[in-house]
């Protein structure tokens, strides 16, 4: 089965909610996107924005309880991924949609060497014997680099330093082809020329082998090089969708214009930052009208007082602001 | 030591007041190192800081960068002997801070004050926001009672805090709010220095541009001078008047910060600022990237000569030897490498296996 129109994902309505001591959290409230085949798409978000709930409900990795898929639908190939029984998620899990974190140490089995953790995906997912298995783990380490993998895959996973670590779960992930790897926050925890690194292979990882990718990350930098589109989140709320390069060159949301404006450009000279006032919307006790209100240089009283329209600003470019258009037409 | 001398000279011409009187450094780090015994490896010892030279001058903000291992916070704590340095001199208005004994040392902190990476781990749980700012009030008998109270509702506003806080716990606050109550506890005893440990790593990107305005309004202020540690080449090159990169427990690379980030002389300092994404989908696609080889080697048995021959494009047989000293290649501009000299700073320039610095390293 295989969709139409050349999306590979497409998620609808997506609602993931939260029961904690607080209230009910609409961790994920109404998300809706496409993923085009061989495309990356990049999430990006402040902590709390909903942008790793969105993905954990993908692959449906949501804690349950206290968490609850309530609603949304996540077409994935042609079917729908809510709908189906748990064995058959965990048969697309890890084999046609794979995953990387942000902390590979916690990702990765302490007391396992890392030839048998990889080994066993393809012998689970692909039916390889024990021998093929290995050889192709060894092939895989090869791939994203590790240096003299066939002696360095039994070893430990403490034996790794964090890049290195980051490579063996890229190397887990793509051993099965996936046709969707999802890296949340992949290079977060690296050093800069080590996410260099990683970046690179991600992206030469991709050309060689036409997977689609959906990249989750905080740092405007890194989509910026990395992806084709881009979804701005906040408070559980998709704010700003577009084409990457439209979305940088005229942002149509206030959120995503204070973002780009608050980081630092190395060719400034020393002075006052712009920075977005108050703090990082509580989810638990959102405001009625628009969640960024409260932190708005251009809120009025509408925007307090009644939830915002998702604007589409050009076919593929929207907003979710009262003053989409307007802010759209001053940031040309 | 006859480099030091002249880097001290030269600060003290460069920095002059404008009376013509040479400014002093308020800290003055002179050939400081940090050694710890492995706990992994019997007899192994990490050079987490192996002999940091280093001056900074009243009311300017030095940045310290380097990559993970790299010694920055090492070097950041033990200028405030919250870890014993091995050897060397931390000359705080000539008075050396290595030399004193812990009660005299507790002192000196009323002058140098820290402010930690993680607001979420340097706070007690256990204290209220009042108490926590408080504290160092009555351990320098500064205030108490009212004006205890007083200064700490001061304290408060002056970063940006509600006094509805005083009687609250550290974990009901986000982390940017945290980190403001770490900076007020650090202001309490009105130091002279703080040093900022990663200040703003832990927090969302919309906080870190609040936290950085701050840090500068407090610095015009109050006349603070900062050693403000980072790996976020962006936020370092905001902040900072010069900027020391870091690599392995030495410094590569000194200068002031425009001139490091549009003119490195460093091939290593080339690959760090290479290797930050610039939020511009037009450059990223058309930039060529400096991507290094390989992973930052164990601070323990470092390679020798120069540290960073693992990984440099430029490396020649003799850099697996010499250790390369920091001399002022350019007014001052300081760098660590072999293959450039004052007369040839530009590596590129340079002829495949000249070595024009070697000299100079090996008559040190």
């Amino acid at each position: 089965m295989s969709s139409t129109n050349g999306n590979l994902l497409e998620v609808r309505g997506l609602c993931t909610y939260f029961d904690t001591d607080d209230g009910e959290v609409k961790a994920v409230d109404g998300v809706t996107f496409q993923l085009k085949r061989g495309e990356t798409l990049g999430i990006v978000g402040e902590s709390g924005s909903g942008k790793s709930v969105t993905n954990l409900s993908i692959i449906r990795l949501v804690p349950e309880p206290p968490g609850r898929i309530v609603s949304g639908e996540v077409i994935f190939d042609g079917t729908d991924i809510l709908l189906l029984k748990e064995a058959e998620v965990r048969k697309i899990r890890g084999r046609r949609i794979a995953m990387i974190f942000q902390d590979p140490m916690t990702s990765l089995n302490p007391f396992m060497k890392i030839s048998h953790q990889l080994m066993e995906i393809t012998q689970l997912h692909l039916g390889h014997t024990k021998q093929q298995a290995r050889e192709h783990a060894i092939k895989m380490l090869e791939t994203v680099g590790i240096p003299d993998a066939r002696t360095r895959a039994d070893s430990y996973p403490h034996e790794f330093s964090g890049g290195m670590r980051q490579r063996v779960m890229i190397a887990m992930a793509l051993s099965c082809e996936p046709e969707l790897l999802i890296a949340d926050e992949p290079t977060t925890a690296l050093d800069v020329t080590i996410q260099a690194q990683i970046l690179e292979l991600i992206k030469t990882l991709k050309q060689a082998t036409g997977t689609s990718v959906i990249l989750i990350t905080h740092d405007l930098g890194v989509v910026a090089g990395m992806t084709d589109h881009l979804i701005v989140m906040y408070a559980g709320k998709v704010f700003e969708q577009a084409p990457t390069k439209d979305l940088f060159a005229q942002p149509g949301n206030p959120y995503t214009r204070g973002l780009l404006r608050s980081v630092p450009d190395p060719t400034d000279e020393r002075g006052e930052l712009y920075q977005i006032p108050g703090l990082p919307p509580d989810v638990a006790h959102l405001p009625p009208g628009c969640p960024f209100a409260p932190r708005c240089d251009r809120a009025v009283e509408i925007c307090r007082r009644e939830y915002p329209p998702f604007v589409q600003l050009t076919p593929d470019h929207h907003s979710l602001c009262h003053f989409a258009q307007e802010v759209y037409d001053q940031s040309s | 030591m006859s480099t030091q001398t002249t880097d001290l000279q030269h600060y003290q011409t460069a920095n002059s007041a404008t009376d013509g009187r040479p400014v002093e450094p308020l800290l003055s780090i002179r050939d400081l190192k940090v050694h710890f015994k492995s706990a992994q490896r019997r007899g192994g010892v990490v050079k987490a800081v192996d002999g940091v030279t280093l001056e900074i001058f009243p009311g300017e903000t030095v940045g310290l960068v380097g990559e993970s291992g790299c010694g920055k916070s090492t070097l950041g704590r033990a200028i405030l002997r919250l870890t014993e340095p091995t050897s060397g001199q931390v000359l705080f208005r000539n008075r050396d801070l290595a030399g004193l004994s812990s009660r005299e040392m507790r002192q000196q902190r009323r002058h140098l004050q820290i402010v930690f990476q993680d607001p979420y781990a340097s706070l007690n749980p256990r204290m209220t926001v009042g108490q926590i700012v408080g504290e160092p009030l009555g351990t320098f008998g500064i205030a108490k009672g009212r004006a205890a109270e007083l200064r700490v509702q001061e304290l408060l506003e002056t970063v940006g805090l509600s006094q509805r806080f005083i009687r609250r716990y550290p974990h009901e606050f986000s982390g940017g709010q945290r980190q403001r109550i770490g900076i007020a506890r650090a202001l309490a005893v009105d130091p002279e220095f703080i040093v900022a440990d990663e200040p703003i790593s832990a927090l969302d990107v919309s906080i870190q541009a609040q936290i950085m305005n701050l840090l500068e309004r407090l610095q015009r202020e109050k006349n603070l001078t900062y050693l403000f540690i980072a790996h976020d080449l962006r936020a370092i090159r905001h902040v900072s008047d010069r900027v020391a990169v870091m690599y392995l427990g030495k410094l590569v690379e000194v200068a002031d910060a425009k001139t490091i980030y549009s003119n490195p002389l460093m091939p290593y300092t080339r690959a760090l600022i290479s290797a930050v994404p610039v939020p511009d989908p037009n450059v990223e696609a058309t930039r060529q990237r400096m991507v290094l080889e390989g992973d930052v080697p164990s601070p323990i048995n470092p390679p020798a000569g120069c540290r960073f021959h693992t990984r440099c494009p430029y490396m020649i047989e003799a850099c697996k030897q010499v250790v390369p000293p920091l001399v002022e290649v350019k007014p001052n501009h300081f760098a660590a490498c072999i293959r450039i000299s004052p007369e040839q700073p530009d590596i590129e320039k340079v002829a495949p296996g000249d070595a024009p610095g070697l000299a100079a390293a090996q008559g040190q």
